[in-house]
């Protein structure tokens, strides 16, 4: 199978497993959801990496590289930091 | 690390993201949640420098030093009132980060001879999205700062025009794949981030909760499409949630407020009508509106059996979850029973007023979604509005020719006696009048509702049982 039929299978699988689990999530939670997807979605920053690190990579690539990297990392340490903070709000509450 | 191992890593990170949203389910595993998300990430990240085709390091751990401290920094300062904007400016970020990582991958793919027609159309894709997800973010994050008009900005020809730059980006794409041209992509690219500006521009205030998940969900398209082009599984899957957490939401808020999303998208509500606050009072008396004190809502609410309040947007603004809180408190001393009643599209995010009114220590017990208080209010004492508006105006369900027609409310109006804590008479941001005003068992008490709170608060201390 060629590599990028390989990746649609796993993108439409993994689209499944989104929509199950997303219904899932407590309304109450919705806007830490947003915070934690966006988390998460600093994902890119793996592409930032390869781009940033890679062999060939040239003054040009480097600082493009470079600013992905920053970018993402605010994402991801952003993104969990807020929610973990907005979920701490959530915990007090146990009665 | 081998390229399998790699792979494996990969795999057991995917799974932690998935486990991760899934904490969500309940309040009490989320915080579990959460964390499995960051394990996930830390493996993620050291599988990746520890693979074969990280070679270099120091603009990597600048990148992340940089990055962990402004994004420590934004989190921990935050206000909670103002989630929304820092959520719309952490989309911009994932956007422009696929865009530069795609167009960094073309540049160093050139160099090892590395490119090939489905490898470009992934880039374009990734190029486009990542673009829009920027701008459009960026648009959003001005509205909801303040820094742009909330309202909708709309000309003639505004559908021709985004169908035009969308149909030329999309040719500029084709040329692209097929022959690698730089000016194309430059071309593509720029075109990019000018459609996911005119695209927002028009969207206003209101639909703002709808906006931020449709942005959320690109930001997941985007970084699926990163994916594909580096044949990378776990960016393909994480892309995928991230997305569809996104569309679902969005799906959810339309539905709330019974419309397409096609309509948030290319229609847009009314605009934030201007009018100032000073002549409330008269407005009202003209209008047939009546206007209460302070005194008169703790009256009803003192010996009430049941109080449901009704946060709104206005209750971010003025910060008034603390005051309510301890309102809360003095009622609850008094045996009154207090519930909060949510609109899932209260605020300016899905979700919004939960977090603020859990950030006031308001037990999540005490809040109730729409369908679930809806039943109630027929038999509760008092209702009180806090700076809501559409969520509960009646012309929903019986004008046909409004255009909130049809979405769901919160029935606030069945009440025995509703207070409605507003600045002034300015409609909501659907800019439709509202029909509960003008009902018999309906008051309005104008001021900063942080301030009539406080006042409600005060009296009560004062009139000890």
């Amino acid at each position: 199978m060629p590599d990028t039929l390989l990746a649609l299978y796993v993108f439409v699988l993994a689209c499944f497993i989104g929509y199950f689990v997303i219904w899932g999530v407590t309304p109450a939670l919705h806007t830490p959801l947003v915070a934690l997807t966006n988390a998460i979605s600093g994902i890119v920053i793996i592409g930032a990496l390869l781009v940033a690190g890679a062999e060939e990579a040239s003054g040009l690539t480097e600082i493009m590289g470079f600013f992905a990297v920053l970018l993402a990392s605010i994402n991801v340490f952003g993104g969990f930091l807020v929610t973990k903070r907005m979920l701490a709000m959530f915990k007090k509450k146990k009665k | 690390m081998s390229a399998n191992t790699q792979a494996q890593a990969y795999l057991v990170s995917a799974v932690l993201f998935i486990l991760s949203l899934k904490g969500l389910t309940h309040p009490a595993s989320a915080r579990r949640g959460n964390f499995l998300g960051m394990i996930g990430m830390v493996i993620a990240i050291v599988a990746t420098l520890m693979g074969s085709e990280v070679q270099s390091y120091g603009f990597i751990v600048a990148g992340v030093l940089v990055g962990a401290v402004i994004g420590g920094v934004l989190a921990a300062r935050v206000q909670m009132t103002a989630m929304p904007q820092l959520v719309a400016a952490l989309h911009s970020f994932v956007g422009m980060a696929a865009v530069l990582v795609a167009v960094g991958t073309f540049i160093n793919r050139q160099i090892t001879g590395d490119l090939n027609a489905v490898l470009m159309s992934e880039l374009s894709a990734g190029i486009v999205i990542g673009a829009i997800t920027f701008s459009g973010s960026v648009i959003a994050f001005g509205k909801l700062q303040g820094l742009l008009s909330g309202a909708p900005v709309r000309f003639t020809g505004q559908h021709a025009l985004n169908a035009a730059i969308g149909v030329v980006t999309l040719l500029l794409a084709i040329h692209f794949a097929m022959t690698g041209s730089m000016l194309s992509l430059t071309v593509m690219t720029l075109l990019s981030f000018v459609l996911g500006f005119t695209l927002i521009i028009p969207i206003g205030g209101a639909d703002m909760p709808v906006i931020i998940s449709m942005l959320n969900s690109y930001s997941g398209w985007a970084a699926a499409a990163t994916g594909f082009t580096l044949h990378n599984n776990l960016l393909i899957i994480v892309g995928a949630l991230v997305g569809f957490s996104g569309a679902i939401l969005s799906y959810i808020m339309c539905r709330a407020m019974n419309r397409s999303i096609i309509n948030v998208v290319f229609g847009g509500f009314g605009s934030d009508a201007g009018g100032g606050p000073a002549s409330a009072g008269a407005v009202a008396a003209d209008k047939g509106v009546k206007s209460a004190s302070v005194e008169d809502a703790i009256y009803w609410m003192e010996d009430a059996n049941r109080v449901i309040v009704v946060p709104g947007y206005g209750m971010a603004v003025a910060q008034a979850q603390h005051a309510l809180k301890e309102l809360m408190e003095m009622l609850e001393e008094r045996g009154v029973e207090v519930k909060f009643a949510i609109h899932p599209v209260a605020g300016r995010m899905p979700g919004h007023m939960n977090v603020l009114l859990a950030e006031a220590d308001i037990p999540y017990d005490h809040v109730f979604e729409m369908d679930d208080i809806n039943p109630e209010f027929a038999s509760t004492d008092v209702v009180l509005v806090v700076g809501a508006n559409d969520v509960v105006n009646p012309a929903a369900r019986t004008d046909q020719s409004s255009p909130i027609y049809g979405m769901p409310i919160l029935e606030a109006g069945k009440a025995q006696h509703v207070y409605f804590l507003k600045r002034s008479m300015r409609p909501g941001y659907s800019g439709v009048d509202n029909l509960l005003f003008y009902q018999d068992n309906v008051s309005l008490i104008f001021g900063d509702a942080k301030d009539t709170i406080e006042g409600m608060v005060t009296a009560l201390k004062g009139s000890a049982h």
